[in-house]
């Protein structure tokens, strides 16, 4: 288990004070000029070196994406971009970093902006965290007023700025192409790659776009060293993560752990244990709505990390962990998910437009049974045609629950519409 | 995609809108946070300064935006039917935005919904069922307008929306005894020790 002395977001639950003199006295903005003094390369390469996989659920390394950056600043200006648009249903692990510990992110946003030479940076808050905002504006002020931002910021030489936008309400916007356009003041469709925004990103700039987690750990990870951080968890799964853990838990809550933290574990340890004891336990969802759900057999030992649960067929997400006990209706649960995703598609592709809707509408059907058995091998036929098919992932996300239903609650379904069959013959 | 739909005949004609000094001041501010040109950025935020102004974001509105930002009237239209936060029909005093999304579903939005639903009357409350508002581990939640309350039963709901209605702005956040988010009765880790 971790220890508190490895725990980076040491102001979690907002117990002490999130302006800049409590961020001080728990360590942040300490000789920050000296990390930056450092270089560039330096700053990238114990990046990479921590192995931190970025923390907004695809889990591609960090210090890979920065690297990515050109090399020197030409005739287009470099741009920072955070991701703060949380709405992947089951997390509320940024929240906390904004409202408790906005100076951490801060403190990243500047050594990320310089590390990748840039100069203006973006927080993209979802427009529904509106106090989370007004803590990071008020953070930003005095950062400003402490010289901790804007010209020569730290001292270090480095012209820093940094902003908060904050969006109105759209899902979508959390997929990094989207909020680039949302950003420009568009509504939130998601653009085809290439071009990468490294190549052409805000503005047809050279932007990186991050997860507020990965940015607010990159101070303490250079401070403490690319060894600390890759020394907790497990190789190529490293360092210490938020979880989310929600539903039928007795103790719901948000907590920093190990990487590969065993999940039975960091359900008792931490949330109280499931409702009614582990026993009691039908399913979970690991990582966030997004990623297809275990039954209890898996969750008696999976770890919680990557690849772990990619070995699953699982994901680990955002670490957003939807405990499910035995009195769940299991399909309702799912097929709540695959309105929020028929919701929250922009629209922009057939196969995502159509097929979250018609995904939505069988899945109703599903949950009382009024389908044909042969239906569940159409449902997951379409699933099949929207994955993969569509600019952004949001068609993937949607497709991949309810495959996730039916590969570990295929007996359930049936057992319905069998039921309702003979109950109508009956009649 | 937000399914919003303004049908002329049952939205109020506005027949004027013009930003107060002091919005139109925040407005210039956050058009002065992009580049040169780029000031359709702030779109989504000066909508927001309308809104807040007018309590919805009549035609009218729109329009002075667009013409605050140089944008064609359109543009601002897409943005505003586009996100689901902004509102374009007028609402009560307090929006009530119930989060039925299945975290808060497993630990009993349907309640919540129904007692919100219950005060509803359109001049006070108004509800909206919206997807995950992102504080999961103190389901369910409602916001209304700006605030977060959390970890809320059928009991609690109501507790709070009688407050509203005496006149009091009942204390944000959790609804039962527990630190944000944090497990309830006691911490598991961050202890001081």
């Amino acid at each position: 288990m971790l220890g508190d002395k490895d725990r980076i977001f040491t102001n979690l639950y907002g117990v002490h004070d999130w302006r800049l003199a409590g961020a001080r006295a728990r360590g942040a903005w300490d000789n920050t000029k000296a990390l930056l003094d450092k270089g560039q390369d330096w700053i990238i390469d114990e990046m990479k070196k921590s192995g931190l996989r970025g923390r907004g659920g695809a889990g591609f390394p960090t210090g890979m994406k920065w690297s990515f950056m050109p090399k020197e600043v030409k005739d287009r200006p470099h741009y920072l971009v955070v991701n703060a648009d949380e709405s992947e249903p089951g997390t509320c692990k940024d929240r906390d970093i904004m409202r408790h510990d906005p100076h951490l992110l801060i403190e990243g946003c500047l050594v990320a902006g310089f590390a990748m030479r840039a100069n203006a940076g973006y927080i993209y808050v979802r427009g529904e965290f509106y106090n989370e905002a007004q803590h990071l504006i008020a953070a930003i002020k005095e950062a400003y007023d402490a010289g901790l931002l804007g010209k020569n910021a730290c001292g270090s030489g480095w012209d820093f700025d940094l902003y908060v936008h904050r969006g109105a309400g759209a899902y979508i916007c959390g997929e990094e192409t989207a909020l680039l356009e949302s950003l420009e003041g568009k509504k939130g469709m998601p653009r085809l790659k290439p071009p990468f925004p490294a190549g052409a990103g805000l503005y047809g700039c050279p932007t990186t776009v991050n997860n507020v987690e990965s940015i607010a750990v990159a101070p303490t990870i250079l401070r403490r060293g690319a060894a600390w951080f890759a020394g907790i968890g497990r190789p190529n799964n490293t360092g210490t993560k938020l979880f989310c853990i929600s539903g039928h838990v007795n103790r719901p809550c948000n907590v920093e752990e190990e990487m590969g933290i065993p999940l039975k574990e960091l359900i008792e340890r931490h949330a109280g244990g499931v409702r009614g004891g582990w026993d009691n336990l039908l399913a979970v969802i690991p990582g966030g709505a997004s990623v297809p759900l275990l039954p209890k057999p898996i969750c008696d030992t999976v770890l919680m990390d990557f690849d772990s649960l990619r070995d699953q067929k699982s994901g680990l997400g955002t670490a957003a962990v939807i405990v499910m006990d035995k009195s769940t209706d299991v399909v309702k649960a799912i097929a709540r998910l695959s309105y929020f995703y028929k919701h929250e598609s922009c629209g922009q592709c057939t196969p995502c437009r159509e097929g979250t809707g018609w995904m939505w509408r069988v899945m109703e059907r599903m949950v009382t049974g009024n389908a044909r058995l042969e239906e569940i091998d159409a449902l997951e036929d379409v699933t099949r045609q929207v994955e993969g098919h569509t600019i952004c992932a949001l068609g993937d996300a949607a497709a991949w629950p309810i495959q996730g239903l039916i590969r570990h609650f295929r007996p359930e379904m049936e057992r319905r519409i069998r039921a309702r069959t003979e109950k109508l013959a009956a009649e | 995609m937000a399914m919003i739909t303004a049908d002329p005949k049952d939205v109020p004609q506005v027949a004027h809108f013009a930003f107060t000094p002091e919005n139109l001041a925040k407005a210039k501010e956050l058009m002065a946070h992009y580049p040169p040109g780029r000031q359709a950025s702030a779109v989504i935020g000066v909508l927001d300064l309308a809104q807040r102004q007018q309590g919805w974001l009549p035609r009218v509105a729109m329009d002075e935006v667009a013409r605050l930002l140089d944008m064609a009237p359109i543009r601002v239209y897409e943005i505003a039917t586009f996100y689901t936060m902004f509102q374009l029909k007028p609402k009560g005093r307090y929006l009530l935005q119930v989060c039925t999304t299945t975290p808060c579903w497993l630990r009993g939005s349907e309640a919540v919904m129904k007692a919100c639903q219950h005060a509803a009357d359109g001049d006070m409350f108004s509800v909206q069922e919206v997807e995950c508002l992102g504080a999961c581990v103190n389901a369910p939640v409602v916001q209304i307008n700006d605030d977060f309350y959390e970890d809320l039963d059928e009991a609690s709901i109501s507790k709070v929306l009688d407050a509203f209605r005496r006149g009091e702005t009942p204390k944000p956040g959790p609804q039962v005894d527990r630190q944000t988010s944090a497990p309830q009765g006691g911490l598991t880790t961050l202890k001081g020790e």
